[in-house]
């Protein structure tokens, strides 16, 4: 079996702004994000040749993207994997350069969650079908279970949790500040965090990412298409993708403190790029926060942290733009907020940016490989991509 | 030898301060909280009833009310589901008046007498509503009994029955009407309760050779605290030694439940041998006389009326009963899910109204919902139904939800449970204080309805702490 590494690379990229974007629809956002990335690449649309639309909310078919972009005639599939959309629909469009069918395939991801009430539709089927008799409530619910169980598991007072996460919200925040396309540009402090209003026990306010707009899009070619192209192309080093099988929730084995998705989307990734010591090989990651607890936790499903001690990390203040493991250098899912499938692609937005020295102020001093990760679904059904880029 | 088998109880966990709809009123009613209603509480009885009972052996379900979710859809089989009895049983709902309650007492003891059934399960439970502030309101209360009618077993037997009938608008509700109505009490009670309920006593008296002397207890439906007394006292009963207290100050007028709920109190008390007189009354009246065997002791292990009473929690915000009713409308949530389909409820009422997983014939792990593929061995549709509805279980985990539901129900709590015996299941929980719940509660399963939707009362079970 043959990995994916070394076989396809990114030669442009695109990202919108992030927000509550009210003047514009997805149309907008996938034609501003992908010219960012023709631009970028030195290409024109035509040059597409097989395309990957990720969408959850405003998805309908393939023909989305193609009517946008007047792609006029090439295969055009919609991708939908929730919170991992991004990543997924960009893992395709490297899987057909891989095999050789074609040599430049574009993938994009877009979400206009603030058209829907309520941020978006959660319309879930699992465990259950449309009898819906299971739980309707926001995400935090979901997250905040692992967050009770963390606490109560590992004997923290409620307090000292609050205080990690509060410094996880800081420290994404601050990043933020230093990135045009995001939705919140403010720092905050760890007392405005710990004192946010309670969302869902033990998650406040400001534990949550918000509910935003945007698009994102990613070209990607063969290694040596690329070469001709550009002298910074960022080469794939893994892909992977898990999804749950409803474990969590049918094995009471399952302990509620770590993501079994993660750790092994993880595993299967470090595979595939040879990683065998991530805290120490990885540079920069990009990882899912869509609440404190889940940064925190994926802390230690990545290998970043032993388990249990993700804490010691966030005190001793490994993550942070000067740390030795920079995690969300943009602001994360908390600062830019959560588009579903544009956030994948968000994430190697900025790990691109990275690796070509190109982050602007919030350049890191050594970057050779960088890290995206997301997660989303509910417990037992969560859906996980963990993606490995380097430099040529 | 036709009787009562098995008797049980239900009564919400919540009470109303009367002094919070009125000042100056006196006691508490028991409402049923915003996830409650007839059908779940029917159901809570029925299980309260069935405790130690092969439901396997129940061949009928009677359920009677005249607070029905429905005007046209059958009750009683979302009560039979919920206490999980066979399919080829006998379904029925007893409805549009008080008495229904002993109707459908009456028909179940003539089903087995007839042959026609060996054990018929009665559940009576009623959640009315009086116009906001008013008497009516003060008076009523919510709660559920239920009764098992079989001939073995025989726990309570019954000697005679006797019925009247009586066209009178006393206490009514039209089709459209939200609010029961009434007459002045003066007519209601001399040409109603007290001449109707006195013709059929003394007529049941009378036609059997029966005198007051002969009953240890008289269990009278009352529609207030002191006319059940004057009924009595003109029956020549001795209030204070035979009859049954009305529970009025604690509980409040149950409608077609009061008379079922009222004989469990008294059965909770009496002792073999104990001749006891039932009577209800509801356009007309059905009177019976019960006598109580040695297996009584048999039958004690319930909650029934005295443990379902005496643990409560005293609501004293009359806007919170308001807006449980839906008397009071808030701000409805945003619309997340967008339906809910009938043939997806229907394929799942198992898992969903039964509560049953499934165990893994190959390697015994239980699993919640159904699956066709093993978790654990994945060996494929090798799965024994297996009931989780009657199993204790503790909170392995949970959530507060502050943003949801602000008026109805904050916070909204969520709990991953695990089974005793196997399973875990993720689902709401209700009758908690926030500050109850924690990793390790021990918790039960209770039978409860969520937000309707389309026209349609979907119901689910969710996790309570024990009651105790």
């Amino acid at each position: 079996m043959k990995g994916i590494k070394d076989r396809v690379a990114i030669v442009g990229m695109g990202c919108t702004q992030f927000g509550e974007l009210w003047d514009k629809n997805h149309r907008d956002l996938v034609v501003d994000a992908c010219y960012e990335a023709f631009e970028d690449a030195g290409i024109e649309p035509k040059d597409i040749q097989m395309a990957w639309y990720g969408s959850r909310e405003t998805g309908f078919t393939g023909t989305q993207l193609a009517s946008a972009l007047k792609l006029e005639y090439i295969p055009v599939s919609r991708v939908e994997n929730f919170c991992a959309g991004g990543t997924d629909t960009f893992r395709n469009a490297c899987y057909a350069v891989a095999s050789g069918v074609c040599d430049i395939a574009l993938a994009v991801g877009v979400e206009k969650c603030k058209d829907h009430s309520g941020g978006f539709n959660l319309d879930i089927l699992e465990p259950f079908d449309r009898s819906m008799v299971e739980w309707d409530l926001p995400p935090a619910s979901q997250f905040a279970q692992l967050a009770t169980r963390y606490m109560y598991h590992y004997g923290w007072k409620y307090e000292e949790l609050k205080r990690i996460f509060a410094m996880i919200d800081v420290k994404n925040h601050h990043n933020g500040t230093m990135s045009p396309n995001a939705q919140f540009r403010r720092e905050i402090t760890v007392e405005q965090a710990m004192n946010a209003p309670i969302i869902s026990h033990p998650l406040g306010l400001l534990d949550a990412c918000g509910v935003s707009d945007g698009s994102a899009a990613a070209i990607v070619t063969t290694p040596e298409i690329a070469k001709s192209m550009r002298k910074d192309y960022i080469l794939v080093k893994a892909i992977a993708l898990t999804n749950g099988a409803g474990q969590a929730i049918l094995q009471p084995e399952y302990d509620f403190i770590h993501f079994p998705e993660t750790v092994a989307a993880a595993r299967n990734a470090y595979k595939e790029a040879e990683i065998t010591n991530p805290r120490q090989e990885i540079d920069c990651a990009e990882v899912h926060d869509c609440f404190a607890i889940t940064e925190l936790i994926t802390y230690e499903d990545l290998g970043f942290s032993p388990r249990g001690k993700g804490p010691e990390d966030v005190e001793a203040g490994s993550f942070t733009l000067t740390g030795n493991l920079p995690v969300n250098s943009d602001g994360g899912l908390k600062c830019f907020g959560h588009p579903l499938s544009a956030s994948g692609l968000r994430m190697i937005y900025e790990i691109y940016h990275q690796l070509q020295g190109k982050a602007g102020p919030r350049q890191l001093k050594k970057v050779d490989i960088g890290l995206t990760h997301n997660i989303g679904g509910i417990c037992g059904f969560f859906n996980c991509t963990v993606a490995v880029f380097g430099k040529p | 030898m036709v009787g009562i088998t098995s008797y049980g109880a239900y009564v919400p966990l919540y009470r109303l301060s009367r002094e919070a709809i009125a000042k100056g009123a006196r006691g508490e009613r028991a409402i049923c909280s915003f996830d409650e209603d007839s059908i779940t509480m029917a159901v809570a009885a029925a299980n309260d009833c069935l405790n130690g009972i092969d439901r396997g052996t129940v061949d009928g379900l009677y359920l009677a009310t005249t607070t029905s979710p429905y005007k046209e859809k059958l009750g009683a089989t979302t009560v039979a589901m919920g206490v999980d009895l066979r399919q080829d049983i006998i379904t029925a709902d007893f409805a549009h008046s008080l008495r229904a309650g002993t109707a459908a007492l009456r028909s179940a003891i003539d089903a087995v007498k007839a042959g026609s059934a060996k054990r018929v399960m009665v559940a009576a439970a009623d959640c009315r509503l009086g116009t906001p502030g008013s008497a009516l309101e003060q008076n009523f209360g919510d709660g559920a009994g239920a009764l098992l009618i079989g001939d073995s077993d025989v726990a309570v037997t019954v000697e005679a029955s006797y019925s009247v009938y009586s066209e009178i608008l006393d206490v009514w509700r039209a089709d459209d009407d939200t609010f029961v109505r009434s007459w002045e009490d003066r007519f209601a009670a001399t040409r109603g309760y007290l001449e109707v309920v006195r013709e059929a006593v003394s007529g049941l008296m009378k036609k059997f050779g029966f005198s007051p002397s002969d009953f240890a207890k008289v269990v009278f439906y009352t529609p207030n605290a002191r006319r059940g007394m004057d009924l009595a006292r003109s029956l020549g009963f001795d209030v204070k030694t035979q009859l049954q207290p009305s529970l009025f100050d604690v509980l409040g007028n149950t409608g077609t439940a009061f008379p079922l709920m009222l004989l469990v109190a008294a059965l909770e008390e009496a002792k073999a041998g104990d001749r006891i007189l039932l009577a209800s009354y509801g356009n007309g009246s059905d009177a019976f006389v019960l006598q109580v065997t040695e297996q009584i002791e048999k039958i004690r292990g319930r909650r029934g009326m005295k443990e379902h009473l005496a643990s409560k929690k005293v609501v004293d915000d009359y806007k919170q009963y308001l807006i449980w009713r839906g008397l009071l409308p808030v701000e409805p949530r945003k619309e997340t899910v967008s339906f809910l389909s009938a043939p997806a409820a229907w394929r799942e009422r198992d898992a969903n109204i039964r509560l049953h997983g499934v165990k893994c014939k190959a390697c015994g792990t239980v699993q919640y919902p159904p699956q066709r593929v093993c978790t654990k061995c994945h060996a494929k549709d090798q799965f024994e139904p297996y009931r989780l509805s009657d199993k204790k279980a503790s909170i392995f985990t949970f959530a507060m939800d502050y943003i949801t539901f602000p008026l109805l129900d904050q916070p909204v709590v969520t709990t991953t449970i695990d089974f005793e015996g196997g399973g875990r299941m993720q689902c709401y929980m209700t009758d908690r204080e926030p500050e109850q719940v924690r990793c390790g509660l021990p918790v039960e399963m209770s039978f409860r309805k969520l937000p309707m939707k389309d026209g349609i009362h979907n119901y689910f079970w969710k996790s309570i702490p024990v009651r105790t």
